[in-house]
């Protein structure tokens, strides 16, 4: 049973994640409409907490929470609490005392939706914390494998890039491997964080080694600014090493797909000409964004009765 | 003159080796030291003399925290040297050693004398002072350790500011040799933690924060090692966390260094999963570590390779924990639980009652050159009476600290400091509260 609050997929069973993806799954229809809105959530209110800048994110939680006709207000932070000199606790009360019904919450610091979902009488749904966990995004990325493959269980899936920094990473492994399927990690060593193959995972730093035979090729977006010239020498020896191409792809499976979170950074995580044809699902990807989002929503507050 | 009688309590002693059963041993403190111990049931007379009836508890010399923050003076919503000196009597200790980054920076005889004389009126425990080893904590220009010295203070330390350049590291080593005073190191190298907040392992992985590794202490335990040989100094180790720094001091101690060591109560009995739910009490620097650490930890300790459990007492106001957890100050409380949290060595076998009491008080005293941690004739009159099966839940709120950060809050601990005696007068007793100088 999905509890109160979604704050990572380590926390999900199976069959709570099934249920999420067969709600999206219905949801998706919605998405398709003339009148693109139903009345599910109508008098609910949303509040997106975005702590740090995601544009697209943010968008997408805002598009699903309308969706389902709920009224959506977007509470920017874009400092820390410690600049602001007012505590998460402060921050917390100060939303509670507005009575919303769901909180979406993003931070650059692992843990803080946990905290917040401890004091907040809302259900708090995680929007991506540090480089811990983005549960929406890995159960999007679910969703478009399911759609394209039909199903998870047996598949192998790799993940390539910067593990260490990736929340989306992490959520993933989680995912996949819950879902039956085999899932590998690539990067530069200084990216590969300590003993994640503890997750149940393979690690690889060969390219070539880790998408031999996957079925799913997942990029993750390279922090460059922040990077450059400390995990990696430089962008191009990356993009050289890492960056995935058709000549690379060739490896994996015939029929293999390829995914990213976005935003894409192109020629860098990969090729012009992967990012805008299939193989590429990327689109798919934000549009079932929405939609899994939309479950997000109305599991943890549109099922009527005070949140237990 | 004053006369005070303890006994029919379990005596240790661990500067005798003395650990004499319940009811044979009576200790006579006249005039604020230690007049006699008669050990094989003989009675004292008791005319004139105030009784402390010790049953069911251990009679032992006050204990020595070697390694507190006390936040006096500039960062008094903290704490205080009354409210940090009270927490101490109330969990048995008669002498804490206060670090030097207050604000501002003890690094001057002026700080230190404000500290001792403010201490004097305040603290019911004693306060010794351990002054920076460098101006402002800035790891570069010594400071005047002479003079510090002469204004009372008994050590030199930049603690949580890692002295990170060699050379100005080997000269405030060399020079201490003069002042005659322990050089205390937070060895941790700040290139190799940068932004680390917990142990760098499984957990971190898991939890995605930065993590912090074991080799950042390690390296700075073996270079902090090997200028101590280079220049004869005492070198004493400070919270020491890991596997690999604990080798490195055995090999030191094996060759026969002036090298002391000691580990605080959470990293003897907590591990980085302490971190799992986010919760910024288990914030500590350095970061809470592996089991494995643990079981070596525990292993040096009993083997007396580190000498000392001391608290790293670091108190923070909650609004300042209440946030982010790569943005809370490192550090939780630690001087009212450390007997409740250590006495787990006892109960597994890790340490006997008797080594024990010689980790929290009969060494501290060595290692900074102070009197106590022994019932000698002439010693202090200073007594911590610990009741190992006395069963209590902590509570932050109800504590003598100013502030709550313990990852302890709600914890059920048995065993417990039931009263503290200071110089020959009772300043804590468990029924009767703190009863301040």
């Amino acid at each position: 049973m999905i509890g109160r609050d979604i704050l990572g997929i380590e926390g999900l069973s199976r069959e709570d994640i099934e249920t999420i993806l067969e709600t999206a799954e219905r949801m998706q229809e919605i998405g398709t409409r003339e009148v693109k809105k139903v009345p599910t959530l109508r008098g609910r209110t949303q509040i997106n907490l975005f702590f740090e800048p995601s544009t697209r994110t943010q968008t997408s939680f805002e598009i699903a929470g309308k969706r389902l006709a709920a009224d959506v207000v977007n509470f920017s932070v874009s400092s820390s609490s410690v600049t602001k000199r007012e505590t998460l606790l402060d921050t917390a009360k100060t939303l509670d005392a507005m009575d919303p019904d769901v909180v979406v919450v993003r931070h650059k610091v692992a843990g803080v939706p946990h905290r917040l979902a401890e004091v907040l009488e809302a259900p708090v749904i995680n929007a991506g914390d540090g480089a811990h966990e983005h549960p929406s995004q890995a159960l999007l990325d679910m969703l478009t494998v399911r759609e394209e493959k039909g199903h998870i269980e047996g598949l192998t899936v790799t993940i390539v890039g910067d593990i260490a920094h990736s929340r989306v990473a992490r959520s993933n492994i989680y995912g996949f491997r819950k879902l039956g399927a085999e899932v590998r990690v690539a990067g530069p060593p200084t990216m590969l964080p300590a003993e994640i193959e503890q997750l149940g995972v393979k690690a690889y730093t060969n390219l070539r080694e880790a998408i031999e035979g996957a079925d799913v090729v997942m990029a993750l977006r390279i922090q460059m600014e922040r990077l450059e010239g400390a995990c990696f020498p430089s962008v191009r020896e990356y993009a050289a090493t890492f960056g995935l191409d058709r000549a690379k792809l060739r490896f994996a499976k015939e029929d293999a797909i390829v995914m990213h979170p976005g935003p894409v950074n192109r020629g860098v995580e990969l090729a012009h000409e992967l990012a805008d044809h299939r193989p590429s699902v990327i689109l798919d990807q934000v549009r079932n964004g929405v939609a899994l989002r939309m479950a997000l929503l109305y599991l943890v507050s549109g099922r009527g009765g005070p949140s237990a | 003159m004053s006369r005070m009688i303890v006994r029919n309590g379990r005596l240790i002693d661990p500067s005798r080796d003395l650990d004499i059963e319940a009811g044979r041993a009576s200790l006579l403190i006249e005039d604020g030291r230690v007049a006699a111990l008669a050990t094989d049931g003989e009675a004292i007379p008791e005319e004139g003399a105030e009784v402390v009836d010790a049953e069911g508890a251990w009679i032992v010399p006050g204990l020595v925290d070697v390694h507190a923050h006390l936040r006096e003076p500039g960062q008094e919503y903290k704490e205080d040297l009354a409210s940090g000196g009270t927490a101490a009597v109330a969990g048995g200790f008669t002498q804490v050693a206060c670090m030097a980054n207050t604000n501002p920076v003890n690094d001057d005889p002026s700080v230190t004398k404000y500290i001792l004389d403010r201490a004097e009126k305040e603290s019911p425990a004693k306060i010794r002072v351990i002054a920076a080893a460098t101006r402002g904590l800035r790891g570069e220009v010594m400071t005047e350790m002479m003079a510090l010295r002469e204004a009372g203070a008994i050590a030199f330390s930049d603690d949580g500011a890692t002295i990170m350049d060699a050379g100005v590291m080997r000269r405030v080593l060399e020079y201490s040799k003069m002042a005659d005073a322990p050089v205390v190191v937070h060895a941790e190298d700040c290139a190799l933690r940068a932004g680390g907040v917990v142990n760098e392992g499984p957990v971190a992985t898991r939890l995605g924060l930065p993590g912090n590794p074991a080799a950042a202490e390690e390296i700075m335990v073996a270079r902090d090692v090997r200028l101590a040989s280079l220049v004869g100094a005492h070198l004493h180790v400070a919270h020491v966390s890991t596997a690999g720094a604990v080798h490195t001091i055995r090999k030191a101690r094996e060759a026969g260094l002036r090298v002391t060591a000691e580990v605080t109560p959470h990293h003897l009995t907590l591990t980085d999963e302490a971190t799992e739910g986010f919760d910024t009490s288990t914030r500590v620097a350095p970061p809470l570590r592996s089991a494995a650490d643990i079981e070596s930890l525990r292993a040096a300790l009993a083997e007396g390779v580190i000498d000392v459990i001391a608290t790293d007492h670091a108190p923070h106001a909650s609004y300042e924990k209440e946030v982010e957890f790569t943005e809370a100050p490192p550090g939780m409380l630690g001087l009212e639980t450390a007997v409740s949290v250590s006495l787990a060595l006892v109960r597994d076998g890790t340490l006997s009652p008797l080594e024990f009491v010689r980790r929290l008080s009969t060494n501290g005293a060595k290692v900074l050159g102070l009197e106590g941690g022994t019932f000698r004739e002439g010693a202090p009159g200073d007594v911590a009476l610990i009741d190992p099966e006395r069963e209590w839940t902590y509570d932050p709120a109800q504590g003598f600290s100013k502030s709550r950060n313990s990852p302890w809050a709600g914890e059920r601990f048995t065993g417990r400091v039931t009263a503290t005696i200071v110089d020959g007068r009772l300043v804590y007793h468990i029924d009767r509260g703190v009863l301040i100088r």
